[in-house]
């Protein structure tokens, strides 16, 4: 969904090929990924280039300030390389809050350089901004009052004219090499759906445009239109995010189904868990939770939307109820199926689902000490809720249930009163 | 982008890639509303053309389909709004060609997951020739008692519920197409109700902004105050607080942006809408809730506490003398759709047809209870589909085996048999597979492969009955009927047909009792000791020893086992393995480019 970061090794691969398609020339740029799967040897041979050069190495984990964080080794052999790489691979790093181990480098070609450019292209509402400056590099932002910046509108062909602010400083003998280059990376941007993209820096080989770093984002929803242009593609996780296996699990189950099934593990020792119908109101619910003062105790986040099918919505409600049960304690918990007023999503079929789940569940939950806090509306919610009713009675289990009547957040506060009250 | 009403009472709206409960939803509400033209003044689908049918209230009315925007928008020039209800990849493409189109005004874009870039091309078009986009990724919007789009507010009786018949005096807009439904609710609980609601979809960059609708309410006089839904990720927020500072609105605003939990989640977050990430902290719920509160919203403390604030609101307004007490009026009540009412056990209906053999209902087809699955799985052959199909059970391997050995043993019997020699005409005649298929298929009968039926008919009749095979011969030719099964143009006794004796090993080896075919032999005895050509043919093998696979399995009542003889059965064997062999001809004679065919005069006796 939407705007996605892709891998430098990836934003580099795609400027090589598409570079060439575009303007006929050809990009020098060489990089080579190195995961916990590749066979040094096996690389290698087929990127001769790392054996003949001296060579740089950084963790490409979507994350930057690299630099300053003592993450990029530079004029390295190809045997160091690797023992850099091995001394890193897998291990852990906090960037900006973020906890999670490295898993993935990219090798390049050493370049020793002068100039050290920057270059940023955004997507916004009303067309692309395009940022310039001939003092990039790691002290950017020490530089920011630099940084040129023009805004070209939707629609608006992008000529030297209108690129002429950004470059209107660079000595003459080099000005109309980046014009044409801003301008071919430009165009790059838009043909393959890109919605950001940045080079810090880019620095000039032979007086040929070259970048060293490399940021890009593309729009996924735009995948069907550039199947061939992408090639295999990857969108990691954002830095940090790690699944667990039941989370991965609802991941895979995600991708299956047009419909959408989202589920994070915030807390696992949460006493508040959710199960919320809908984009914008799942959202509300876990806000409710956190407004109402009790962040500390929500278990998870958790959406199923676009109709999902009774199976489906089993198999979801399956995972979220075995993590809101896990490792009991004693102490009451509550789960929260909540959802607003359905436009046209069927109530009564999409429950049935999470009841025979409930049903499944039933000494898990009692184990637990679980108690059950339903709101819906929708078509047909009278019998959905109905069949609520029925089975808190069948199985013995503490359930409340609500309609359209109710407010939206009503079972947030009385889950929360649930978990608070003594004993 | 407009600055006041978008619809009205008579506003008619084009409606792009039929869908008929959408349609069917706004003719209801028009109905409900009192309108007196349906909302829905044509619709555009692709490639067909005509009309639908739909119900305006307890009338049925035909809704003219074309198959061109252009042509639609010539045909009903006074539709200004055009639903669109293409799929995420033509979204764009047709959404653009309406935006071309003077007639329309508005453009509605339902999918969720047009390229960012796509809905780019729109908003700069939309802009430049004063028009509006709501969505994408939207379920439209809302004036109450006018006109309303799609699936919005979903159900009748949420429509009455929350008082969407009739106008209010809340203009309301949200990113979320949900919870629009959720407010419009919340809103008839608290104040007179909804002027207009519009939830402006989950995207990056949607048509057009909270603001720019905020903007346009604060120019319809009936609106009194404004709800807001916002949520975090993006910046359009913003320039509703810019709005609120230059104090270009000037009725009250109540808003909550969503998305406080954001902070909750250890790593970059995106939530179900593509316009929902966490950014920078100024993209954050919590950063943009404290901008609005600064420029003057109204702004809750959490989502729970929203309802009370906009009561709050309401009621100060009223105090205040602001709002004019709405009219309230019953809507009419309208007809519930059989469907509705036979799944809320309100009514029920008779069924038309009864059908016992398959189901496709569920996550997949079955054949008597056994899904397409297992079927494929568990290795089955065609047999077994036609025990599972014919006889509604699964039989033994030895005898789906059997069946299989009968269709390859019938599946022809030459280009020279009537059946053949049809299929052969007709697909020289130039008719298709089916027509030559059928021509062939229809010479069986009494003559032409019928024979299978009968002898089974006859030789069980006789055997049960208890009748020697002398009795038996002798009381068929008193009657003048030749004996099924008995009798051959070219086999003799001492030169038996080949087919004939695999079958009879076959079952000799498998079936646990062969007593019909044993009759059959001592029948055939019989025959032979009247002319040397009365052997027991294939369709008598097969007749008899079908009897035998009945009666020796174990799974046939006795009365299941009449049913099936009488019925004819063994005719559909025949009929489903000749068409095997009639399709082969046919493909045969169309490989071969074969002309018309005429019948040579030599070859007919022309005689008074």
């Amino acid at each position: 969904m939407a705007r996605k970061k892709i891998r430098e090794y990836d934003s580099k691969r795609l400027l090589k090929e598409h570079f060439k398609r575009i303007s006929g020339y050809e990009l020098p740029i060489k990089s080579a990924q190195v995961t916990e799967s590749t066979d040094f040897n096996e690389l290698a041979e087929k990127e001769p280039w790392l054996s003949s050069s001296k060579l740089v190495v950084k963790p490409d984990m979507l994350f930057g300030k690299r630099g300053k964080s003592g993450l990029v080794a530079l004029n390295l052999d190809f045997a160091q390389v690797a023992i850099f790489v091995k001394e890193r691979l897998g291990k852990e790093v906090e960037m900006s809050g973020c906890k999670g181990p490295i898993t993935t480098f990219i090798v390049e070609p050493f370049i020793p350089h002068n100039e050290e450019f920057y270059l940023n292209i955004v997507s916004d509402r009303l067309g692309c901004s395009i940022s310039f400056s001939e003092c990039g590099g790691i002290e950017i932002e020490e530089n920011w009052d630099k940084v040129k910046t023009i805004f070209v509108p939707t629609g608006v062909p992008f000529t030297s004219e209108v690129c002429a602010p950004l470059v209107a400083t660079l000595p003459l003998e080099i000005k109309a090499e980046i014009d044409g280059f801003i301008k071919v990376v430009f165009t790059l941007f838009q043909d393959l759906d890109f919605t950001f993209l940045e080079m810090n820096p880019f620095t000039l080989v032979n007086g040929k445009p070259y970048p060293l770093d490399m940021r890009g984002e593309l729009d996924d929803t735009a995948a069907f239109k550039n199947f061939k242009k992408w090639g295999n593609i990857e969108f990691p996780l954002p830095f940090g995010r790690v699944m667990n296996t039941t989370e991965s699990f609802i991941h895979g189950l995600d991708e299956k189904t047009s419909a959408s099934l989202k589920f994070t593990v915030l807390n696992p020792k949460g006493r508040i868990w959710t199960m919320v119908a809908g984009g914008g109101a799942s959202v509300i619910y876990a806000d409710t939770v956190g407004d109402l003062g009790f962040a500390n105790e929500l278990g998870n986040y958790a959406e199923y939307s676009g109709a999902p099918n009774e199976e489906e919505v089993l198999q979801y409600a399956r995972v979220v109820i075995d993590c809101a049960t896990a490792d009991p304690d004693g102490r009451k918990r509550a789960l929260v199926v909540g959802g607003g007023i359905a436009n046209f999503t069927d109530v009564a079929a999409t429950f049935n689902g999470i009841i025979r789940a409930l049903k499944e569940k039933e000494s898990k939950l009692k184990a637990a000490r679980m108690h059950i806090y339903v709101r819906r509306g929708g078509p047909n919610y009278q019998r959905g809720l109905a069949k609520m009713r029925t089975l808190g009675e069948e199985i013995g289990i503490p359930i409340e249930v609500y309609g359209p009547e109710a407010t939206m957040t009503g079972i947030c506060k009385e889950a929360i009163q649930c978990i608070t009250a003594a004993a | 982008m407009a600055t006041g009403q978008l619809f009205s009472r008579t506003t008619q709206a084009l409606f792009y890639n039929y869908k008929q409960l959408p349609i069917q939803r706004m003719l209801d509400f028009d109905f409900l509303c009192g309108r007196e033209t349906p909302s829905v003044a044509g619709i555009i689908n692709p490639g067909a053309e005509g009309f639908q049918k739909l119900f305006f209230g307890q009338e049925e009315i035909a809704i003219p389909v074309h198959s061109t925007i252009e042509a639609a928008c010539a045909a009903h020039p006074t539709a200004d709004v055009f639903i669109n209800f293409a799929s995420f990849r033509s979204a764009a493409a047709s959404s653009i060609s309406a935006l071309k189109q003077p007639t329309i005004r508005v453009v509605a874009i339902i999918a969720e997951g047009v390229p960012e870039s796509d809905t780019k091309q729109l908003i700069a078009y939309a802009r430049a020739n004063n028009k509006v986009v709501i969505g994408p990724a939207t379920v439209g919007g809302i004036q109450a008692g006018a006109f309303k789009i799609g699936d919005t507010a979903g159900t009748i009786d949420n429509i009455i519920q929350c008082k969407l018949y009739r106008p209010g005096s809340v203009g309301f807009v949200s990113k979320s197409g949900g919870m629009s439904n959720e407010l419009y609710n919340t809103i008839a609980r608290v104040t007179d109700g909804i002027y207009e609601g519009i939830a402006i979809g989950g995207d990056v960059f949607p048509g057009s902004t909270l603001s720019d609708h905020v903007l346009r309410f604060n120019n319809i006089p009936q609106v009194k105050m404004i709800v807001v839904l916002g949520e975090l990720g993006g910046r359009d927020e913003y320039s509703l607080v810019e709005a609120l500072k230059q104090g270009k609105v000037t009725k009250p605003v109540v808003a909550w942006v969503s998305g406080t939990c954001a902070r909750l989640f250890k790593s970059e977050v995106q939530f179900g809408h593509a316009g929902a990430k966490s950014g920078g902290e100024l993209e954050s719920a919590q950063a943009k809730n404290q901008a609005l509160r600064d420029a003057g919203a109204v702004v809750p403390t959490s989502y729970e506490a929203f309802e009370i604030v906009i009561k709050e609101t309401f009621e100060k307004l009223v105090e205040e003398g602001k709002i004019t007490p709405v009219k309230e009026v019953t809507p009419p009540q309208i007809p519930e759709d059989l469907n509705t009412a036979i799944k809320s056990g309100k009514v029920r209906a008779p069924t038309h047809i009864i059908s016992t053999i398959s189901d496709d209902r569920g996550e997949e087809p079955c054949y008597a209870g056994v899904p397409m699955s297992s079927i494929v799985e568990q290795g089955y052959g065609v047999g077994d589909v036609i025990s599972l199909l014919w006889f509604k059970r699964s039989l033994p391997r030895y005898c789906t085996q059997f069946i299989e050995i009968c269709i390859m043993l019938c599946a022809d019997h030459g280009p020279c048999v009537s059946g053949a020699h049809n299929t052969i005409v007709t697909a020289r005649a130039g008719k298709d597979l089916v027509s030559s298929l059928v021509s062939g298929l229809l010479t069986i009968g009494p003559r032409f492969g019928g024979a299978i039926d009968d002898a089974a008919r006859y030789f069980k009749d006789a055997y049960d009955r208890g009748l020697t095979p002398y009795e038996f011969v002798e009381s068929m030719k008193k009657k003048g009927i030749r004996v099924p099964g008995i009798g051959h143009r070219i086999k003799r006794g001492d030169n038996r047909d080949k087919r004939v004796e695999l079958l009879q090993e076959f079952a000799r080896t498998h079936f646990p009792s062969v007593r019909y075919m044993e009759y059959a032999v001592q029948v055939e005895t019989y025959t032979l000791s009247k002319a040397n050509n009365l052997v027991l043919n294939v369709d008598g093998a097969i007749g008899s020893l079908f009897l035998d696979l009945l009666a020796g399995s174990g799974l046939f009542t006795k009365q299941e086992i009449d049913e099936i003889v009488e019925i004819g059965y063994l005719n559909g064997l025949f009929v489903l393995a000749r068409s095997i062999g009639l399709i082969g001809h046919t493909f045969d004679q169309k490989r071969l480019k074969q002309p018309l065919y005429r019948h040579p005069w030599e070859d007919v006796l022309y005689t008074k």
